[in-house]
């Protein structure tokens, strides 16, 4: 043990292997997260793109596109399983190896120590454990592309009887059981993940630094880890029955009478909505898991742009709570066509309007701490702002469908694709970006460029808008989600040309976000010289150096003596007082 | 004389908080090394539990949950029409008997410094017997002909025991590497704070057990 009086050891790694490819530096790990997260959105945006060329334009020929996927678009045309297995795993990509990657663990990663003043997580080598746990579980979700009958199609959500039976559609085969795997090692991953996180919150604070102090970002962390570890395990159970139901005889999930090929299942007594019930109860969680760190970012990118305190810290806080507890109770709305009591509906339906409840109190806090803003139109804060109209957008469509006489009408058409697009697929998009924007000068040591990235954003938000928006009055027409064309369907007819200007909406959204591919890697090697603190913000990160050494601190760890959110405190000689000022030099306002 | 592995009061604590949070001789991380950083302790905001028993008693909460998700899987699937009660293994009990034991022995172990080494072997044996004697009681199912797809009870007993199994096989390794921490003569301090870690994760198994055999076969 080194002496009381000496400095710091720092074993900093030298080798390349341990110091960029097997590290245990959470900023590292964060940076290895948000590239993989990239890496996957390129193929889930592709798949999208795939997607919207269908719907645009069902009975055109591709002959150019043939070549690249010679069994899914045999002779140019889309076939019908290799759409279900695009929407699959457009879903499956997004939701948990994209938004719940980058946005959760990556930013999570590299801004949890440096936002409560620690040098590193709780447990580093679990860290990277959790790290290289994903990197196969991407890999084997990617290869289930290349195996015989292509991946799963049977929905991100997996429903059996489809996900159960081997022979149900080409997709069912081996790609299922690969796309099990995946998430099992995902699931897996994000377990270790949430310890971590939770963990170092707790636990690993500087000096001054309580709960009451955190940055929005880390509460919204906190809450969704702990919605995490506790909505994944009884999907994993669910997912381990579901295993033995395709590879081991058992019926947990199959019903008896089932027909394939001309053969009738041994399978009898299971209950296919049993795992609608276990997968919607991490499902609802999971949806709160993404867009909570979202909003987290949205919340603490405005202050160092209005210039001015975040509005309710605590009411929000006590919010989060409230959206955590109710989160774990609303699952079946969802399932509001599957035939339940209706007074069970009756309490899916309460819960989820009681949600809206906190949910909007977030809303209007993020609009109130825009009144009396100096608001700079940054990117940043372009993103963030753009991310509170999507929220406000989105959750305006989940009144809706949270409401069982009215989901019902709604149920599985575009107005509930819009919606979740909206909310899960948007504002953490928004932030995702907005937060690229914000802390690129942090993690590289370089400004990103302003005009990219605001052509990058209006393109990007106009283009949402475009697609979104438009697909929910495609969903109030009665157009149903999932389906491979509408050209079979006359009830369709007037609203079905509106695919054309939807797709075409969606490609510009497509290629938008090669701008951003392309300020990110400029950007990175061209990009001017950041200073230490280039928005002029209070909280820790931005005390430390740029980028952050090993460590993140140097010789001494931070002493916090003030909230995140002093801007514009009156009589402090700047307009930002950062969490370390002690309150000799400017008064403690919270 | 202070006895290292005794579970005391401290000031300020009650017998239960100790006995719930773990062995705490100071705040956290006592040793100076935190997160691979040497040098003296730095003062932190924190609960006062060490990080390793906070996480723990996350994992824990996270396999209760689980344990949860199967629970409420096989409460609906009891109610199917196919559902046939499975004859109880008679071995299940000598096995229960034989974890249970295994976590007096851990203990016992606790309590006594000087031979803390026999009793945790002890301890760690009794673990793998639990294991041998799971599958045997398999192998008495199979023998009555009654596999993993014969009824939905014995699909259940199969996958709820093999999941627990393996959080049993993960704690037999956990004191597995305890014991080749002792033998290697690390701290006693260090093996003292290993050992309550293995001891809380070791009773949780064994409790899980006895939940599960009362799921199965008494419900």
């Amino acid at each position: 043990m080194v002496g009381e009086h000496s400095a710091r050891v720092h074993e900093e790694p030298v080798s390349f292997w341990r110091r960029y490819i097997f590290s245990t530096d959470h900023k590292v790990i964060g940076i290895q997260y948000y590239l993989t997260a990239m890496a996957m959105a390129l193929v889930g945006g592709t798949l999208a793109m795939l997607i919207r060329l269908q719907l645009g334009w069902p009975e055109a020929k591709w002959p150019l596109l043939a070549k690249i996927f010679p069994r899914g678009m045999s002779g140019g045309v889309m076939n019908p399983d290799f759409y279900l297995a695009l929407i699959t795993m457009h879903g499956t990509l997004m939701i948990f190896f994209v938004i719940s990657l980058g946005l959760v663990s990556g930013f999570g990663n590299y801004l949890l120590p440096l936002h409560i003043g620690a040098r590193d997580m709780a447990f580093p080598f679990l860290n990277m454990l959790s790290y290289w746990t994903v990197v196969p579980a991407c890999v084997i979700i990617l290869a289930s592309f290349f195996v015989e009958g292509g991946a799963a199609a049977s929905g991100w959500t997996a429903y059996p009887p489809l996900s159960a039976v081997e022979q149900a559609v080409p997709g069912s085969g081996l790609g299922q059981t690969l796309w099990l795997l995946g998430m099992a090692l995902f699931i897996a991953s994000f377990t270790m993940g949430g310890l971590n996180f939770v963990t170092t919150i707790l636990n690993e604070r500087t000096r001054g630094m309580s709960m009451m102090r955190l940055p929005l970002f880390i509460w919204t962390l906190l809450i969704a880890s702990i919605l995490g570890l506790l909505a994944f395990p009884p999907l994993t159970a669910a997912a381990i029955l579901l295993l033995f139901d395709r590879h081991g005889g058992t019926s947990f999930f199959l019903p008896s009478g089932l027909y394939f090929g001309e053969r009738v299942l041994p399978h009898s007594g299971g209950s296919p909505l049993l795992w609608q019930h276990l997968f919607w109860f991490l499902g609802h969680p999971e949806v709160y898991v993404l867009i909570l760190p979202a909003l987290g970012i949205a919340l603490d990118l405005l202050p160092p742009f209005t210039r001015k305190p975040i509005f309710g810290y605590r009411l929000t806080v006590y919010s989060l709570f409230a959206i955590g507890v109710l989160s774990m109770i609303v699952w079946g709305h969802h399932m509001f066509v599957s035939g339940m009591n209706p007074y069970v509906g009756e309490f899916f339906a309460i819960g989820t309007l009681a949600i809206t409840i906190p949910s909007a109190i977030i809303g209007f806090n993020l609009i109130a701490s825009l009144w009396g803003a100096r608001l700079q139109l940054r990117t940043p804060a372009l993103f963030a702002l753009g991310a509170i109209a999507f929220f406000g957008t989105g959750g305006l469509g989940g009144i809706f469908l949270g409401n069982a006489t009215s989901d019902i009408q709604l149920h599985d058409t575009y107005f509930v694709v819009g919606h979740f697009h909206f909310m899960i697929g948007g504002v953490t998009l928004l932030a995702l970006f907005g937060g690229t924007y914000y802390w690129f000068p942090k993690m590289f040591g370089r400004m990103m460029s302003e005009r990219l990235g605001k052509l990058h954003f209006w393109l990007t938000f106009l283009s949402f808008y475009a697609v979104f928006l438009t697909q929910h009055f495609l969903g109030l027409g009665g157009m149903p989600r999932r389906y491979y064309a509408f050209s079979k369907f006359e009830f369709l007819a007037p609203i079905r040309d509106m695919n054309a200007f939807i797709s075409i909406a969606a490609f510009v959204l497509g290629a938008a976000q090669l701008i951003f591919l392309v300020n990110f890697f400029w950007s990175l090697f061209r990009g001017a010289r950041a200073e230490q603190n280039p928005w002029r913000a209070t909280t820790l990160e931005w005390v430390a150096p740029t980028p952050p050494p090993h460590g993140n601190w140097g010789e001494t760890v931070p002493e916090v003596h003030r909230w995140p959110y002093d801007y514009s405190v009156p009589g402090a000689p700047e307009d930002f007082t950062p969490q370390t000022v002690p309150p000799t030099v400017v008064t403690v306002t919270q | 004389m202070k006895k290292p592995y005794a579970v005391e009061t401290q000031p300020g604590r009650a017998l239960w908080e100790v006995r719930l949070l773990g062995d705490l001789s100071g705040p956290p991380s006592e040793d100076g090394r935190r997160n691979g950083f040497n040098g003296p302790p730095e003062r932190r905001e924190g609960f006062p539990v060490p990080s390793a028993r906070l996480g723990l008693w996350i994992f824990l909460g996270t396999v209760t949950m689980l344990f949860a998700g199967f629970t409420s899987a096989y409460l609906v699937r009891q109610a199917g029409p196919d559902w046939q009660p499975l004859p109880r293994p008679p071995i299940l009990w000598v096995n229960t008997g034989v974890l249970l034991l295994s976590s007096v022995l851990l203990e016992i172990g606790r309590r006594r410094s000087a031979s803390v080494h026999r009793w945790a072997s002890g301890a760690t044996a009794l673990g793998v017997l639990f294991l041998l004697g799971q599958l045997l009681a398999w192998r008495a199912l199979r023998a009555q002909g009654i596999y993993l797809p014969t009824n939905p009870h014995s699909s259940f007993f199969y996958i709820l025991t093999g999941v627990h199994g393996a959080h049993v096989l993960g704690g037999v390794i956990a004191l597995l590497s305890l014991l080749v921490l002792m033998w290697r003569g690390a701290s006693e301090d260090r093996v003292c704070r290993r050992l309550a870690l293995c001891a809380t994760y070791w009773h949780f198994v064994g409790g899980l057990w006895l939940y599960l055999l009362l799921v199965l076969f008494l419900f």
